[in-house]
């Protein structure tokens, strides 16, 4: 009935709807063709050719894959991005839920603290690793201050640039400290969205709050763990700010990031043809991880 | 489908735990009396971590040359001095140079997600486009295939183009980042909009940019600004893209001219006083308009980051 009347009303559902309607979506659709989905199609091109913006063009089939997959450095970035993700994923997952879990009744101060463990997440990670990379720094950083002053250490440690590891766990520490309010935001809505009832309802049986946490809260929001989770995950595969702020690669390039890698082969040493073949597997690993948050969105959605 | 968590008073827990406890004995209401210490006291040690780093940035940033390259560091500046803000004002191109070519990249990239985004939303929302489906897809790609991944290519149309060492150029990266999530808020926001308001300005005679302009734009207000919001924290925070496309120093933004500073400055080694003058200056924006609208930032990643 709604749409007769707005059939008999006009232009939104009739046949020159359709053309209007295409008119308006013109402008982002054109946006897109050019500038994701041309750039995509080129990249393959690219990665198919020796490509370089001074030398001439060469195609060497799937040499670049090749060439990667014989390339050590290739390897070393994937298992280190891969290390990184594997290791800060959970430690961002369990302390947001932690956090969440501390903060979700809506009283002053827990929305305060909410409000202070989100604040972090608005400021850029360039600013929030150069902070890090100051507060970390061997001589002139708080960090080794402070551990010194309390008696935790005799002598400042070198934090980047020399262990591989001890630079990862700085720069894990200063992600923690700046991406821990994504999850909780995002759990503590889907803490309030369970049903006052059930836990009204488990509470007169005599549950206690770990039990309620275990029994009703996690499967609840188990949906919106999983998927922050996957989008977390993702993001972390794809670090490179706060690597090439604050290790730069070193030592040894055992820091260089999947994306760091693709930077340095694309711009510095102008390789486009091998920087683009590395894009594209990255991009194919990436779109496996997004696949499954699609599956597991759509699914929940029906 | 939108929760909205500050509205939404789930105080249940809590106020339900205090009538239980007269029939649940004394020693449980006791031991629910310390819990709430505890949490409270762990939402004060919570708050001091989160807040530490950011004071002890603005702190350093208000020390003088000589405290500031002091070893070991002071915890607090023993006197006030704004030498840092002046060394980064004049630092290589000027600070007003770099705060403008970050501005003016913001900007273009709120403009350029709102001029897509809000015909594109009308359209996905009320017309009968053919393969709109598709389409909507079409415009998410940026969600499945991530702009790390596409930046070799660009920054080679770019070089063709002369978009590079261009805000427009950056800008436009900026707004291919953006455009998934300020579609999908868009077109939600569309749809919310009740028919029953555009059909009376339909059959009152206006075309469908009329029932645009007038029927819808008021309504999508919010969208707007979480769209803006997101917009503007992004591209002033962003650095890969800048990095590859900006090549001069005067085109540096705000994120490149810090992360160059660790090397390059004028007193030799790192110059920290000014580094942290530099943070502190480029999280003002983000922090203020982060307190000022935190609703809409709150409802955008709620709407966005996970559906």
């Amino acid at each position: 009935m709604l749409d007769e009347q707005t059939r008999s009303g006009g232009i939104m559902q009739s046949i020159n709807g359709r053309f209007v309607g295409l008119l308006y979506l013109t402008p982002a659709l054109a946006f897109v063709t050019a500038f994701t989905v041309y750039p995509f199609v080129q990249m393959i091109w690219m990665s198919l050719h020796s490509w370089s913006l001074i030398t001439e063009k060469k195609y060497v089939g799937v040499g670049n894959f090749v060439k990667a997959w014989h390339d050590p450095q290739f390897w070393v970035s994937l298992g280190f991005t891969v290390k990184y993700t594997l290791l800060i994923t959970p430690i961002l997952m369990v302390a947001g839920f932690a956090i969440a879990l501390l903060t979700a009744t809506n009283m002053p101060l827990r929305q305060f603290t909410r409000g202070v463990v989100f604040a972090p997440v608005v400021i850029g990670l360039g600013a929030s690793s150069l902070l890090w990379y100051w507060l970390f720094s061997y001589d002139f950083g708080l960090v080794n201050r402070a551990l010194i002053d309390v008696g935790i250490m005799s002598k400042p440690v070198l934090w980047f640039g020399a262990d591989a590891n001890l630079s990862m766990w700085a720069v894990i520490t200063s992600i923690v400290w700046k991406v821990l309010g994504f999850g909780t935001i995002l759990f503590v809505a889907a803490i309030q969205a369970v049903p006052g009832e059930i836990n009204e309802a488990t509470m007169v049986d005599g549950a206690s709050y770990w039990q309620r946490v275990r029994r009703i809260t996690l499967p609840l929001t188990a949906r919106t763990i999983l998927l922050v989770t996957l989008v977390s995950a993702i993001g972390s595969l794809l670090a490179f700010d706060q690597f090439y702020i604050m290790t730069a690669g070193q030592p040894r390039n055992l820091t260089t990031t999947s994306v760091f890698l693709i930077y340095l082969n694309s711009f510095p040493y102008l390789k486009l043809g091998y920087g683009s073949a590395l894009s594209l597997i990255l991009a194919a690993v990436i779109l496996a991880c997004t696949i499954l948050q699609i599956a597991l969105t759509g699914r929940s959605h029906r | 489908m939108k929760a909205e968590p500050e509205t939404r008073l789930s105080m249940g827990h809590l106020r339900i735990s205090d009538a239980t406890a007269t029939w649940r004995g004394l020693a449980e209401h006791i031991f629910d009396g310390r819990t709430k210490y505890l949490t409270a006291a762990a939402c004060v040690l919570l708050c001091t971590v989160m807040l530490l780093p950011l004071l002890a940035s603005v702190l350093a940033s208000l020390k003088s040359t000589t405290e500031a390259a002091a070893v070991p560091p002071t915890y607090f500046p023993h006197a006030l001095s704004l030498d840092s803000y002046r060394r980064l004002w004049n630092f290589q191109a000027g600070l007003p140079t770099y705060l403008a070519n970050s501005a003016g990249a913001a900007l273009l990239t709120i403009l350029f997600c709102l001029g897509l985004t809000i015909p594109a939303g009308y359209a996905l929302a009320r017309f009968p486009v053919p393969g709109k489906e598709f389409f909507f897809v079409l415009l998410l790609l940026g969600l499945i295939i991530p702009y790390q991944a596409l930046l070799t290519p660009l920054f080679f149309m770019f070089v063709q183009f002369r978009l590079h060492n261009s805000l427009v150029g950056l800008a436009i990266v900026h707004t291919a980042i953006q455009l998934p999530f300020s579609v999908y808020v868009m077109r939600n926001a569309f749809e919310a909009v009740p028919r029953e308001l555009e059909e009376a300005a339909v059959i009152d005679g206006c075309n469908s940019w009329q029932v645009l302009v007038r029927v819808f734009l008021p309504a999508i207000v919010p969208a707007v600004i979480t769209v803006s919001l997101f917009a503007f924290i992004t591209s002033w925070n962003e650095l890969l893209a800048a990095l590859v496309i900006m090549n001069k120093d005067s085109s540096f933004t705000l994120p490149l001219i810090l992360a160059a500073s660790r090397q390059q400055t004028s007193i030799g080694g790192t110059d920290w006083g000014m580094l942290q003058a530099g943070i502190t200056i480029s999280i003002i924006p983000c922090m203020a308009f982060y307190l000022l609208l935190q609703r809409y930032y709150v409802a955008g990643l709620l709407n966005g980051a996970v559906k």
